[in-house]
């Protein structure tokens, strides 16, 4: 079987795995690592959203070879190293976005990286984000996006 | 009582049946033996008469969260225990499942609240099946709260008086005269001892202890503020484990069942097997009842070689079956309504809503370790006595074999009653004679994965004079599956319960639930079910979502035939002050009855169940009939007693998006035999596109002093308000439910092919 390496949350791993095996999987049943979660396998729920070099990608319809080399970041290496949450977490905190909490992990990893190509997104483009809520908590999570921007800005502000 | 009126100037509680008994003064608390202090509660009152159904409708006199309260009765005594550890925190396995409606942090907080302990030293964890509870241990009907309430401020109030009896013992002193905040108790010298160092001296039953009375509502701190939630740090950061995110046997198998084209269909034969258990990963293979089951090293190989596998299939329950024909023999089951008098004014509507999948996002799962004389499952499991039961009783093992985990669920909104996975996975497991962990795909959680049955509404509402003097409503829906040990609370229960005759389960359930909030004059609302073998299960607010959802809709009409304000009719013909006092909070925050641009409407609608009551306006924007948008919601609700607001206002949001969800675009297609929804790409649950951007909840201050249902209330309201404002926007009458459903998408085929779905990522 192939070997594959790669980083996840800042740590050099390698895996055995054939190629076409999902990085979910990878992630969930070879690696250990549970945040990113299954909700659809097909890339419309959204629930395993996580970075790939910063990037939000699928890890369900995204292959072991295709992140031969490359940085995998899920929600468990969102937070500083130190354990400082990131602006979004605190703001999901703040509001008290979760309810069951399954697809929070994807909509939290899905805002990082909007917030990162979007200083203050629109609700437009607030809209155009696909994740689904089982639970219905789409109003708080608006309200945390703008909480976490203004976090964001708040924190460049000081430096 | 309708969400009955606040208790008088005395103090006293309002006049009326108190069936749920829990006045606080019948428990009496007892040690648990331990090397540190934990304690229960028991009830010690004799078992409480029950009022005679004389009210207008039973669910006035005992709602179904009542039955549930008094089947547990004889088992109480042991629902909630407390322990307090040496390291000074008092945790509660709490006998419930968490599944995202908050009841952890709720019950942490009253636990809190007595102790005088910051929130943070209280622990709740979900117990383990227990079987002792025989009844008592059942997470549905709203009611949570409701039973755990008394018990639970009884058993922290009796630590409290035992930490003070104790402490005074140690220190010299009156227990009296000392202080107790965050946890420590100090005396008037300054000496102090904390919980933890007393856990050991507290729990000698020799200890004398005065009387612990759980706090006036007037010294409560926690009790009433707005609290987030306990696990939410666990969920931001990836740490909350699931089902599938545990790994209790370690090496456990990963295992799919290919399931079959027809719902119910039966494996004939399979045809490939050798070529299957020669894929990578594959460890083996094994015929179930429900299909076939194939074990791999990952999920993804699983899933690869489930999809490889050639079976021929035997028929289904309802392969000549799809929403037309089954929606043909509702409206033939259904009562019929009376006819209108000669002189009277009518609205005479019929209803369909289609089949819905509850559709949690973490779909049907469960680990299993089965061994030759029983075994372990894990699941999220909202009646684990009954799935241990039943576990053992289909692997024909003796009962009490089984130990089943209550594990936290990524939603659940009904699906989760039932122990689907955890007894398929428990088959694999003592198949393959190894520990397993089974996980559906969603395509199959959603095509055969209990769904809420399709339901059929006739309403005939007869007027004159500005009066109604009539309501009959008559329901037919597909047989819904109460077999997660409701069933056997009701045949339990069944001679004290307000109903009469040889009713069915289901139609026990409705009638304990579904009642008019209004003076209709005589109000009949009665179920037929069609005894079609689908998996189907309650779905949040069980029948209310429809038929009360349905009678918004008429109460509307009536309003209009009468040129009467929607919102004015309500207020006339509402019951009781509270309820009048809710509807006035969205008439006036929601600023009902602005003029609004053509294409666009506000609606209102009310609703009044297991003693709260709750009224909901929103704004829609139908300038596109096909394509409408909520933009704006307001909603407030009196829960008699609120213990978190902020959780409160998360299930009324939540209520609110499952009605903008169902009563747009949301439902599921039944086509000979099968639902073609196979992904959230084609049952339209809302995504934040459907949802308002501007959203505003009140919940209002205590009135009755005793908290009421929380987790289904919102859902029935914002039906009605949805489907009210979407009919004024677009001038239509709404009848059929979804209201815009087409099949929009392309069905996955049944049951055979790859699903796999490939997308390059990013470039770096």
């Amino acid at each position: 079987m192939p070997k594959y390496s790669f980083v996840v949350n800042g740590k050099a791993v390698t895996v055995d795995a054939p190629a076409n095996l999902s990085v979910l999987w990878t992630l969930r049943d070879k690696l250990g690592v549970t945040g990113p979660k299954y909700g659809c396998g097909i890339n419309v729920c959204k629930a395993c959203t996580s970075h790939l070099d910063g990037k939000a990608f699928n890890p369900c319809v995204t292959y072991v070879s295709d992140v031969q080399g490359r940085r995998i970041t899920t929600i468990e290496g969102l937070a500083d190293p130190d354990g400082t949450l990131h602006p979004v977490q605190e703001a999901w905190l703040e509001q008290d976005v979760p309810q069951c909490g399954y697809c929070q992990p994807g909509q939290i990893m899905a805002v990082a990286a909007l917030l990162a190509r979007t200083r203050t997104p629109t609700d437009a483009e607030i809209d155009a984000i696909e994740n689904v809520c089982r639970c219905g908590t789409y109003f708080r999570i608006r309200k945390a996006i703008k909480s976490a921007a203004a976090k964001i800005a708040a924190r460049e502000a000081a430096g | 009582m309708s969400c009955p009126d606040v208790p008088g100037p005395s103090g006293a509680p309002a006049p009326g049946p108190d069936p749920g008994g829990t006045s606080r003064r019948r428990f009496l608390s007892y040690l648990v033996a331990a090397p540190t202090l934990a304690v229960g509660v028991r009830w010690a009152g004799p078992a409480s008469a029950l009022p005679v159904p004389t009210a207008p409708a039973p669910a006035d006199v005992l709602d179904l969260g009542d039955v549930l309260i008094l089947a547990a009765k004889d088992t109480e005594s042991m629902l909630i225990v407390l322990e307090v550890r040496a390291d000074g925190t008092v945790t509660c396995a709490l006998p419930r499942e968490e599944v995202g409606q908050g009841i952890t942090t709720a019950v942490a907080m009253l636990i809190a609240d007595e102790l005088d302990l910051p929130l943070a030293k209280v622990q709740v964890t979900l117990a383990d099946a227990r079987p002792e509870l025989q009844r008592g241990q059942l997470t549905g009907g709203s009611n949570t709260i409701r039973s755990v309430y008394e018990p639970v401020r009884q058993a922290a109030a009796t630590v409290r008086a035992r930490m003070a009896a104790a402490a005074a013992r140690e220190l010299g002193v009156t227990a009296g005269s000392l202080s107790l905040a965050d946890g420590v108790l100090t005396a008037r010298d300054g000496r102090s001892l904390d919980f933890g160092a007393l856990t050991g001296p507290a729990a000698d039953p020799d200890l004398a202890v005065g009387e612990a009375e759980p706090k006036a509502a007037a010294d409560l701190v926690l009790v009433g503020r707005p609290t987030n939630r306990i696990d939410a740090v666990k969920m931001v950061t990836g740490q909350m484990d699931y089902t599938l995110d545990l790994d209790p046997v370690p090496g456990a198998a990963r295992a799919m069942v290919r399931r079959p084209p027809t719902l119910n269909g039966t494996v004939k034969s399979v045809d490939n097997r050798a070529a299957v258990l020669a894929m990578p990963g594959v460890l083996g293979l094994h015929v179930l009842p429900t299909g076939v089951a194939v074990l791999a090293q990952t999920f993804g190989q699983a899933l690869d070689a489930k999809e490889a596998l050639k079976v021929t299939w035997g028929a289904g329950t309802v392969d000549a079956e799809s929403n037309a024909s089954i929606f043909r023999r509702l409206a033939a089951a259904a009562t019929p309504v009376p006819p209108a008098p000669p002189g009277t004014q009518v609205v005479d509507a019929e209803f369909t809503f289609a089949p819905a999948s509850h559709a949690p996002l973490e779909t049907n799962s469960a680990i299993a370790d089965i061994r030759a004389t029983g075994g372990e499952v894990w699941a999220g499991l909202k009646s684990p006595i009954v799935a241990a039961q039943e576990i053992a009783k289909d692997l024909g093992l003796p009962q009490g074999s089984i130990t089943a985990h209550v594990v936290q669920g990524g939603g659940s909104f009904g699906r989760r009653l039932f122990f689907d996975a955890a007894l398929e996975a428990a088959r694999i497991s003592k198949a393959a004679r190894r520990p397993v962990k089974l996980m559906w795909t969603r395509i199959d959680d959603m095509r055969h994965g209990r769904a809420r049955a399709a339901s059929y509404h006739h309403v005939r509402a007869v007027h004159a004079a500005g009066s109604v003097l009539s309501l009959d409503h008559s329901v037919a829906s597909v047989e819904t599956d109460f077999r997660h040990g409701l069933g056997e609370i009701l045949t339990a229960m069944s001679a004290q319960l307000p109903v009469g005759g040889n009713l069915s389960f289901a139609q026990t359930v409705f009638l304990t639930t579904i009642k008019s909030p209004y003076d209709f004059g005589r109000v009949t609302q009665g179920l037929q079910e069609v005894p079609l073998k689908m998996p189907t299960g309650s779905f949040r607010s069980v029948y209310s979502a429809n038929t009360r959802g349905a009678e918004e809709v008429v109460v509307d009409e009536i309003a209009k035939q009468q040129g009467k304000d929607p919102a004015a009719f309500r207020r006339e013909f509402l019951k009781t002050d509270r309820q009048r006092a809710v509807l006035a909070k969205v008439v006036k925050e929601g600023a009902w009855g602005k003029v609004m641009p053509a294409g666009f409407a506000q609606g209102i609608a009310f609703h009044d169940e297991y003693k709260s009551c709750t009224a909901c306006l929103v704004e829609v924007d139908a300038r596109n009939p096909r394509r409408p948008r909520v933009t704006r919601a307001t909603i407030a609700a009196d829960y008699g007693l609120p213990i978190n607001p902020r959780g409160l206002e998360a299930q009324l949001l939540g209520g609110l998006t499952d009605a903008i969800a169902t009563v747009f675009r949301a439902g599921l297609h039944v086509v000979d035999g099968l639902p073609l929804e196979g992904s959230y790409s084609q049952f339209h649950f809302a995504r934040q596109k459907d949802s308002p951007r501007d959203v505003r909840i009140f919940v209002l201050p205590a009135t009755t002093g005793t908290p009421g249902g929380a987790g289904e209330l919102g859902l029935p309201a914002a039906v009605g308000a949805v489907a009210n404002a979407y009919a004024r926007a677009t001038r239509t009458r709404v009848r059929s439910f979804p209201i815009n459903f087409p099949v929009d998408f392309t069905p996955f085929p049944r049951g055979t092919g790859s699903t796999r779905v490939h997308v390059p990522p990013p470039p770096p």
